[in-house]
């Protein structure tokens, strides 16, 4: 039976999300803009404290404890996702959890591997994860990394250059965590010889060249990482060193896209709807009402502009909604993920920057956060797989073509 | 809990109506289009699927299922996948038998809906828009007044699907000095209402409409629709919109569907279009708006089903449909190129009738 309401339980998460997001990272949102890079101690600490507390409320990937009492376990994760962005996605994104790398090692890794590198993530000092694929020659096409991994005894010996990687300062210097390195075993057998590798804070050889400086998202680290000569154990190349035709490592960490898209969605609605809102209660102070029901051809400019942004944002919740549904029914989502993604990458860009359009010199003001709400949504037209990548998955799907019929 | 999956049921109308769509309307709808007639075989057919009468309490004749805005929706969607003009047409008594469901007296419903419990198809309607540009529902000007017992009424509607063949039509009107909408059941043959000649449109050509005109029509009392102050025409205009909406999801997939086969056939420069990304980009975005459409409607049709009146979420969707039918109708003639613009197949048809989605008000009702 269709139905739109969220269980009870996910909704007392939101609320209780919704007054972190108030009155925890909206306070400070401005300020770690401008401060690009300094990270907020004191809420990374609360927020590591209550995921690491008894039934505590972990998020991202990896740590799934106290969460039995939800049974949309992804719904649960875009709701609260939209909730904390509509905070600060910078500060979402700072939070500190086993992150990407964490979703690499659960989907990549053995029963004792997910065991020995996501254990550490349930007590103690904050940590982060993160997962290096980019590389300064290859970012989509991310089947062409040149980081090589050689097997030297007991070790794996890595040799490369990784950029665009979220929380990597934080996993190699700021914390006991982990990086998730994604590097080549063999050369000349193409996407199968891909694996990632599990590279621990403090291994010698991995170092952290630069952090970029961004159009948003700006208190999010987005690291540059070097590998030289950086030694490995062999048992942390996640899953079988075995470079098979099928399956194996690529497709995995393709298939943790199909968990991530969502979350990248809600990431954006939660962006937009903090433009929507603030415009919304902007002009009712303004004494300007929007008029539902009207002709169309009655409509002033601002009433429309305000609409379309309304359920643009409202289209591409429910696709997400339904993208993370699909998944905790166990349904393949690969096609309905990259649609929420594409759609709600593109329509948050465009309702923010409509946002800032309608607010005049006060939208562009810094005064506000509107503007910062622009330069932040940007990312998640951009990451987790350009709105171009997306659209080529979704077309693929429905023309049921392979990557190399369409590419 | 939140789940996008349909009942057993649902699922079950939503496949006997799609059958019948795409293996008996979709091959009548352009000769519909090019002669202007439904053929009334197919209008019978329409008939025994039982959209109309279902709902009708088996006291007055009918089956007596229950009515949900969701399965409505289904079946609208699923209807114009075959062609929206012989959809609107099937659903067109809806327009006067859903609001004598939802509003109506006992004594009206007795009345008025054992037409529809027959095994041929009764034409019943309802007139709503009227023939003006900036047309809106909440600034009528046809005008309900008081006048003695009864109501006299004034005013012009457009647009009146099946008006012709109705016994009765359902008139929407302002009451004079107030904000309320009501609605009058009024028989064709009353003095002062006069069906005017079959309107001649861009699209839905198939489709009979006709524009009404109310000089002085004198009614009695027991017209009005429900006792006084029960009509809820809120409510009412978001069913139709609603309606509406779910049709033009059924249009865009139509066209979509059509131009993404094309795309799969027709080679240039050697190899299918489709592997163009161009064009696989046109009928991803297509595919995508689609979906969010459908959702869209479905989430207003659930509040509707709750009892809320939907009113904003049905505005905003069926605003939404409007505009992404007419684009991926747009796309799918572009993605067949001249052919596209060609009679020889359908989605220049498609694209005549998408724009009429955002010119019109109420077609249907959900």
């Amino acid at each position: 039976m269709i139905d739109f309401e969220i269980d009870p339980q996910t909704q007392k998460r939101i609320d209780l999300f919704h007054t972190v997001a108030e009155q925890m990272m909206r306070p400070i949102s401005r300020e770690y803009d401008e401060r690009e890079h300094e990270k907020p101690w004191d809420f990374l600490n609360a927020m590591w404290a209550a995921s690491t507390a008894p039934g505590g409320d972990p998020m991202g990937g990896g740590d799934a404890s106290g969460q039995g009492a939800v049974k949309l376990r992804n719904v649960y994760t875009v709701a609260t996702t939209e909730e904390l962005c509509w905070g600060d996605a910078g500060l979402f994104l700072s939070i500190p959890n086993a992150g990407l790398g964490g979703a690499a090692v659960m989907a990549a890794g053995t029963p004792e591997q997910k065991q020995r590198f996501l254990s550490p993530f349930r007590g103690g000092k904050p940590k982060w994860g993160a997962m290096a694929i980019t590389e300064p020659g290859c970012g989509s096409d991310s089947a062409a990394v040149t980081t090589t991994a050689t097997r030297d005894g007991d070790h794996w010996v890595l040799n490369g250059n990784k950029i665009f990687c979220t929380s990597g300062w934080m996993a190699v210097e700021k914390s006991e965590g982990f990086v998730v390195v994604w590097a080549t075993v063999d050369k000349s057998a193409g996407r199968p010889g891909i694996k990632p590798f599990v590279v621990e804070h403090g291994t010698p050889g991995m170092s952290v060249a630069r952090l970029e400086k961004k159009l948003g998202i700006r208190v999010s680290d987005t690291a540059a990482l070097v590998f030289d000569n950086c030694r490995v154990p062999a048992d942390h190349l996640l899953g079988s060193p075995e470079v098979r035709r099928e399956g194996g490592g690529f497709k995995d960490v393709m298939a943790t896209f199909d968990a991530t898209r969502p979350i990248v969605a809600a990431m954006a609605i939660g962006v937009g709807r903090a433009a929507l809102d603030f415009v919304r209660e902007f002009l009712a102070e303004r004494k300007v009402e929007i008029r539902y029901g009207l002709s169309p051809r009655r409509l002033s400019t601002v009433e429309r502009d305000f609409m379309e942004m309304e359920v643009q944002l409202k289209a591409a919740r429910l696709l997400t909604w339904r993208a993370a549904w699909m998944l905790d029914m166990g349904m393949r989502n690969s096609l309905e993920a990259s649609m929420a993604k594409a759609k709600a990458g593109l329509a948050v860009t465009q309702i923010t920057q409509k946002a800032v359009e309608l607010l005049g010199p006060l939208g562009y003001s810094r005064r506000y956060l509107v503007e910062k709400w622009m330069r932040d949504a940007k990312i998640n037209d951009i990451f987790e797989g350009t709105q171009q990548i997306n659209m080529i998955i979704v077309a693929r799907r429905i023309l049921e073509y392979s990557s190399k019929e369409l590419n | 809990m939140l789940s996008f999956e349909l009942s057993e049921e649902q699922q079950m109308i939503r496949d006997t109506v799609g059958a019948f769509a795409r293996e008996q309307i979709r091959p009548a709808a352009r000769a519909a289009d090019e002669s202007g007639e439904i053929p009334a075989a197919l209008v019978a057919q329409a008939w025994q699927l039982g959209l109309v009468q279902g709902p009708i309490p088996e006291s007055l004749g009918g089956n007596g299922d229950t009515r949900l805005a969701m399965t409505g929706a289904l079946i609208a969607e699923e209807l114009a996948y075959g062609d929206l003009a012989i959809a609107a047409h099937v659903l067109a008594p809806r327009l006067l038998v859903f609001p004598l469901l939802e509003m109506g007296t006992d004594e009206q419903r007795a009345r008025h809906l054992k037409r529809f419990t027959g095994a041929d198809f009764a034409a019943g309607s309802a007139g709503l828009m009227e023939p003006r540009w900036d047309f809106d529902p909440t600034a009528m000007t046809t005008l309900a007044r008081h006048d003695g017992n009864g109501f006299v009424l004034d005013g012009a509607k457009c647009m009146v699907a099946v008006a012709a063949g109705s016994e009765t039509l359902l008139i929407w009107a302002a009451s004079a000095g107030s904000d309320r909408v009501d609605g009058f059941l009024v028989a064709r043959d009353t003095p002062g209402l006069s069906v005017g000649e079959r309107e001649q449109n861009m699209g839905l050509k198939a489709l009979e409409t006709y524009p009404v005109e109310l000089k002085g029509c004198r009614l009695d009392a027991e017209a009005r629709l429900g006792a006084e102050g029960v009509a809820d025409f809120r409510r009412a205009t978001s069913q139709s919109r609603l309606a509406m909406a779910a049709m033009g999801v059924g249009l865009a997939h139509a066209a979509f569907d059509y131009a993404r086969d094309y795309a799969r056939e027709r080679k240039a420069f050697g190899v299918p279009i489709a592997t163009k990304q161009a064009v696989a980009f046109m009928l991803a975005d297509m595919a995508i708006e689609i979906d969010a459409a459908r959702l869209l409607v479905w989430e207003a049709a659930w509040r509707l089903d709750r009892g809320e009146d939907a009113h904003r979420e049905s505005y905003l969707a069926r605003n939404y449909v409007a505009a992404s039918a007419l684009k991926v109708a747009d796309n799918a003639v572009q993605v067949l190129g001249g052919h596209g613009y060609i009679r020889e197949h359908p989605v220049e048809m498609w694209l005549r009738n998408a724009r009429g989605l955002s010119a019109i008000e109420g077609l249907a009702t959900v």
